[in-house]
């Protein structure tokens, strides 16, 4: 495997950042290459939201790449993650979405473990009627669920394979740190689930989240409604590893230097749109930033979008199949105008967004051509070489640093 | 037209409504689907998941007609998506509670879409959780809650359901 995998590193074009090998979405080498280097590397995987298991005994099933975890909350409120695969013969032990339990036992043999991932229970341990059981050398205390290492960030909760895994902090950098506080000044509340397939290898998706060139361009929706934008300014935050960035827009100070112009997206008088109100708004975190898109290595997006606030988890379903799990947020303190706002914000996002449907569908025409291209790469040269910050959106920067940051953790 | 006098013409006249409501959208005559609603209407695709816990969020969200006329002009004019069309499957509805003009009424359904490559795909099941006005000419869905089974969906959702 890894001959094949270092073979790859020799075809990638040139040194810098802006030539992407096609085989890269399409070799089953570099997906196991990723499984074992990025995703149970020292990289940190969103898991969870804390509120989503905020009792003793509260569980949730997700996956690091897509390696199934449990991450759960024992007696004392520590929180807790491990694989989600018996010890024993390598069955799933949950097999829920969430719950609640006092432990977690396998269906399989009743093997059972504690909220730490430690197995407690065997069942038939000494045999039937002093017949069979486990041989006398066996030790409970030596199998367990295979541990990550936890930190919790903003009410984020986030796992790593690696004990070597730097702080989260660290990790995420002061600027990329600020603006995950930024959208998650307080605990958030879930305001739904739903999961988006897509048909593309998950790479593609990571890198059109980061591509700030397309939006204007794929995404028609402002456009052909017409609906002003004002005197948006924004940039592109790529912090120091390259793997994380932040894009954002923003509105501009009246003349007079005073207040932001309120209602950040609104349409114009004329506007297209029968119900403008789609885009009422509110400056809920009083700095006049819109949009803001903030990734964190290797798969995590949090979306603000006027109002509309949304994790989304990146989890990849083989080469060429991927899946978002999209959580939609808001406060516990919201009131109801601000709920209802961003329930028909989200209009705009999700597999039937007015600007995001397109994404879903992007990747695969890109999967889908993959055929043919051999040793050929593509080109991401947009704003110039490098993988800095930029005050500019018509830049493919972040996606450059993407690259940078998978290619250091990779070794090709 | 008066409000059905029982169960069984309740029945009927939701059969009817619905299976002219899924036959607008897979002639792809999405230019008088909104006019199956009433004008304060609300229409939502919503998962299994998020409906049995009061999870408000939807896939699309509407208050409104004017919001259904927005959405097919969206489609219409701004989004881009390949060729696609759907045949609905709808099952005869069970009807609910019936009170004055209005009756809730519930469908299950089997969505197939057809894609640009032409296959036939399955692409969604779930129910309809209906509430029809009566008040009018002809019945008008007040409220349409879009109950997905799974929450899971493929690609993209740009043909309402």
């Amino acid at each position: 495997m890894d001959s094949i995998a270092d073979a790859r590193a020799s075809i990638w074009p040139e040194p810098g950042l802006t030539r992407v090998p096609f085989a890269l979405y399409t070799d089953p080498a570099i997906y196991a290459r990723e499984r074992e280097r990025l995703f149970m590397g020292p990289t940190w995987n969103y898991l969870a939201l804390e509120g989503e298991i905020p009792n003793p005994g509260d569980f949730k099933a997700t996956f690091v790449g897509d390696v199934p975890v449990i991450v759960a909350r024992d007696g004392e409120g520590a929180i807790h993650a491990f694989e989600n695969r018996c010890a024993h013969r390598g069955a799933l032990v949950c097999l829920e979405r969430f719950g609640n339990a006092r432990a977690l036992t396998c269906v399989y043999h009743a093997w059972s473990y504690d909220l730490e991932g430690r197995l407690k229970g065997v069942a038939f341990q000494n045999g039937v009627k002093g017949a069979g059981g486990m041989p006398p050398e066996f030790r409970r205390d030596e199998y367990r669920l295979r541990p990550l290492k936890v930190e919790r960030f903003a009410g984020l909760v986030f796992g790593s394979f690696d004990p070597a895994a730097p702080p989260i902090a660290g990790y995420l950098g002061p600027a990329i740190a600020e603006r995950v506080r930024r959208v998650l000044p307080r605990a958030p509340k879930v305001l739904g689930y739903f999961t988006q397939v897509l048909r593309n290898n998950w790479k593609l998706y990571i890198e059109n989240v980061k591509d700030s060139y397309h939006a204007s361009i794929l995404h028609l929706f402002f456009t052909t409604f017409r609906l002003n934008r004002l005197n948006q300014t924004g940039g592109i935050i790529v912090d120091e590893s390259g793997g994380h960035h932040v894009s954002y827009s923003k509105i501009g100070k009246n003349a007079d230097g005073g207040e932001y112009e309120a209602a950040a997206l609104r349409a114009d008088s004329s506007f297209g749109l029968k119900d403008p109100t789609l885009l009422s708004g509110r400056d809920e975190f009083g700095d006049g930033i819109t949009v803001q898109i903030l990734t964190v290595f290797p798969t995590l997006v949090l979306q603000q979008i006027n109002n509309c606030l949304a994790v989304r988890q990146i989890l990849p379903k083989g080469l060429d199949r991927a899946e978002i799990v999209w959580t939609y947020y808001g406060f516990a303190d919201d009131d109801a105008e601000l709920t209802a706002m961003r329930l028909k914000q989200a209009n705009m996002v999700g597999p039937a967004g007015y600007i995001s449907m397109e994404d879903g569908a992007v990747g695969a025409f890109v999967q889908r051509a993959l055929p043919g291209t051999g040793a050929a790469s593509s080109v991401v040269m947009m704003g110039g070489h490098g993988a800095e910050s930029q005050p500019t959106r018509a830049t493919e920067t972040s996606i450059r640093g993407f690259w940078k940051a998978y290619r250091a953790l990779m070794g090709v | 037209m008066a409000p059905p006098a029982d169960n069984l013409a309740a029945g009927l006249a939701v059969s009817g409504l619905l299976a002219d409501y899924a036959a607008c959208i897979d002639a792809d005559a999405l230019e008088r689907w909104p006019d199956f609603f009433t004008e304060d209407c609300v229409y939502r695709i919503t998962s299994a998941y998020n409906y049995a816990r009061n999870l408000p969020v939807g896939i699309i969200h509407a208050e409104n007609r004017r919001m259904l006329e927005d959405r097919v002009a969206a489609l219409r004019k701004a989004n881009i998506y390949e060729k696609q069309g759907y045949r609905h499957i709808v099952s005869v509805p069970r009807i609910g509670r019936r009170e004055g003009v209005l009756v809730e009424a519930e469908a299950g359904f089997l969505v197939v879409r057809i894609t640009g490559e032409g296959e036939s795909l399955l692409f969604a099941t779930g129910r309809y959780v209906d509430r029809v006005d009566f008040s009018g000419e002809r019945p008008r869905f007040a409220a349409k809650i879009v109950v997905l089974d799974s929450d899971k969906v493929d690609t993209l959702l740009a043909i309402p359901l």
